[in-house]
């Protein structure tokens, strides 16, 4: 079986986001970057499906030069190959852009299952998933907690806010999986050097037919129009213990239906 | 000259730090105070692959070189760690890998790479014979198809941990020798087998070290278990020195920047007499004189290591980067210990088990004093001292 896992290539947690103030996006250029832990849940999967029922993963990141050190992660934990979408042409696409051109490379390669993360842990948009499936025209079955495949079916555990739903579709699909779905493995020694020697394929926007007027900022049709702060947090409350302290904590937990 | 590592060799780092980042001070701290042996860290880094770096990869280990290696060591210790409990398992099949027959490396290597043998003891020190190896007394007869040996042995470390061990033993008698580095011969002896012909007398040491005297009687060992040639054991010894040294340089290297970075953290966030202690030139000087230490040492640990993979003879660059780095790890470790104050006492600190371990590196596996010797001698050209 052919899977393709989309994973993005984020700042790495050891670094103080900023954004840049003339284009409200987040400053890329010139700072560490890592594997999406979330991606490497999606990988991680992939990577156990193939091992069960044989065939290869294919990684695909869309992401500027820097990217390379995550997709290289990504090959040192197990991945057949990689397909790198790096073109300037791209820089600014918002999240449509984005799955145009992911689902543009998916179409290029041999398929049964892609499998994406819910949401990435940079920008949380959470919606290329379903965009992705909506362009490919397949199944989307989205916040995978677990996945199973018999032969031409797939079989998803989607977590919800009480439990889970069992769904089913038939191959080929598209996953999305919850942060939680797994641990994903640590790269061996023999998987960083044989990454050396696995192919990554690039793309340009180009090649993936794909003009100013789809992707790239040119083609964005989603715009930042501000990135704020939180509200600063208020402080809290603060109980004395005078005998009643116990009560009065009991109160408020109820005045929040917490209790 | 280029000062950089490569990027494979910055995601060995990187990854390290991940896996070390697993075992925290406590789980160290906890090791050293039980005197145990830190057997769920080593079998991690064995699954992971890390301590097969060494070996070529058609014995089925990574084949990287001594710069990695040395990277993956620093690393350990750096994390507050330490790689003597398992840096042997990395480096003694240097001399099988070296010195031995393709049969007896194919026969061990792919074991050892897979963690299924544990090769990490080397037995070369006698009570009569420490810096003066050319002395030892532990002889191997001949007798038929095996060996039998008899003798004693002491800070032998890991036989315990280990399933097999290299011996060092006298096959000539000294007094019949011409050339004095002539006569000693490397065995592998099988210790899962060697069982009532080996005593293994485990000692109480400063450092947490899973060392040991052993007293040997009547140990046989098949002649096919002969590594090399017969009477050349101490030039496949000395063979090994030199990657050794650089390996044991990075973990000073390691230990060092370790200390570095808890003073200085410290420094910033003790307040006495009403400002951080580090605001003292008294305590910030000897922190950043340990620091440039550290980092010239770490030139020369580079230097060394670069030369060793490129097969150039770098006796000098490994001797001298041994040398400094463990002087400077022991000053950084001094320096970490004053600006804790009492509290640099307090187990809980970790700065008294890392000060104690640092100290060996300085003593073994060769003490510095035979380092100056080597270079006054080799690299200096003045009289042999010794
Ligand atoms: C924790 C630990 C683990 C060890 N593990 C192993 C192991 O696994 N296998 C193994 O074979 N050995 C091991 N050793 C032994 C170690 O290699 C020796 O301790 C070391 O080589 C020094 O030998 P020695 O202790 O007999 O000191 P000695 O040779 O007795 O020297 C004592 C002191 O005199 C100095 N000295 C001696 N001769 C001269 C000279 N000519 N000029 C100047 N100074 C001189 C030395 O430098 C040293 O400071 C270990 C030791 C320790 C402490």
């Amino acid at each position: 079986m052919n899977v393709i896992v989309c994973a993005k290539v984020i700042p790495a947690s050891s670094v103080t986001i900023e954004i840049d103030p003339a284009t409200k996006c987040m400053v890329r250029k010139g700072v560490p970057h890592e594997l999406d832990p979330a991606a490497a849940s999606a990988l991680e999967e992939g990577l156990r499906l193939v091992e069960k029922h044989g065939g290869a993963v294919t990684v695909l990141t869309m992401g500027i030069g820097d990217a390379t050190v995550g997709i290289r992660n990504a090959l040192a934990m197990g991945a057949t190959s990689a397909i790198h979408l790096f073109d300037d042409a791209l820089a600014g696409s918002d999240t449509l852009g984005t799955a145009k051109a992911l689902a543009a490379a998916i179409k290029k390669e041999p398929f049964d299952l892609v499998i994406c993360a819910s949401e990435a842990s940079d920008s949380y948009s959470g919606v290329v998933a379903g965009q992705i499936a909506q362009l490919l025209g397949i199944v989307p079955l989205t916040f995978a907690k677990e996945i199973a495949v018999d032969g031409k079916k797939i079989n998803i555990k989607r977590q919800s806010e009480t439990g889970y739903d069992v769904v089913e579709a038939e191959l080929p699909a598209l996953v999305s999986v919850t942060s939680g779905i797994n641990e994903p493995r640590y790269p061996q020694l023999k998987g960083i050097m044989a990454a050396k020697k696995k192919e990554i394929k690039k793309y340009t926007a180009a090649d993936l037919g794909l003009g100013p007027d789809q992707v790239g900022a040119s083609g964005a049709r989603e715009k930042v129009l501000t990135v704020g702060r939180p509200p600063a947090r208020q402080a809290g409350k603060k109980i004395t213990d005078e005998g009643d302290g116990g009560k009065q904590i009991a109160n408020f937990l109820a005045e929040l239906k917490i209790i | 000259m280029d000062f950089n590592l490569t990027q494979e060799q910055q995601q060995i780092r990187e990854e390290i730090r991940r896996v070390c980042g697993e075992f925290r001070d406590a789980y160290w701290r906890d090791i050293d105070k039980k005197r145990d042996y830190p057997d769920a860290f080593v079998r991690r880094l064995t699954e992971l692959g890390w301590l097969a770096a060494l070996i070529p990869e058609e014995y089925g280990g990574s084949g990287l070189g001594i710069t990695e290696a040395s990277i993956i060591l620093e690393e350990i210790n750096r994390s507050g760690g330490s790689a003597t409990v398992c840096h042997a398992q990395m480096y003694t099949m240097g001399t099988l890998l070296r010195h031995g027959s393709e049969e007896q490396k194919r026969r061990y290597l792919p074991k050892i790479a897979g963690g299924e043998l544990r090769l990490q003891a080397f037995g070369v020190t006698e009570p009569n014979a420490g810096s003066e190896t050319t002395r030892i007394e532990t002889t191997a007869s001949r007798r038929g198809d095996r060996y039998v040996i008899h003798g004693q042995k002491i800070f032998i470390s890991r036989v315990l941990q280990s399933d097999l061990m290299l011996l060092l033993a006298r096959t000539t008698p000294y007094d019949e020798l011409k050339d004095k580095t002539q006569g000693l011969s490397v065995f592998i002896v099988d210790l899962r087998e060697a069982k009532g012909k080996i005593e293994v007398k485990p000692l109480d040491l400063m450092i947490n070290h899973h060392t040991n005297a052993l007293f040997i009687d009547g140990l046989e060992v098949p002649a096919e278990n002969l590594l090399g040639q017969e009477g050349v054991g101490f030039r496949y010894i000395i063979d090994g020195w030199n990657a050794e040294r650089i390996l044991v340089a990075a973990e000073a290297i390691g230990d060092g920047r370790w200390f570095v970075e808890r003073a200085a953290k410290y420094a910033n966030e003790r307040i006495v007499f009403g400002r951080p202690i580090g605001a003292n030139q008294g305590i910030q000087f000897p922190i950043a004189q340990a620091y440039a230490r550290i980092e010239a040492a770490d030139l020369v640990r580079f230097q060394a290591a670069t030369k060793f993979d490129r097969k150039e003879r770098c006796g000098a660059e490994a001797n001298m980067a041994k040398l400094l780095a463990s002087e400077a790890a022991w000053e950084a470790a001094n320096a970490c210990l004053t600006t804790h104050g009492g509290y640099g006492f307090a187990a809980e600190y970790d700065v008294e088990r890392k000060f104690r371990e640092t100290r060996l590196l300085t003593v073994a596996p060769v003490s510095n004093n035979l380092v100056l010797a080597y270079l006054a001698q080799h690299v200096l050209g003045m009289p042999k001292s010794y």
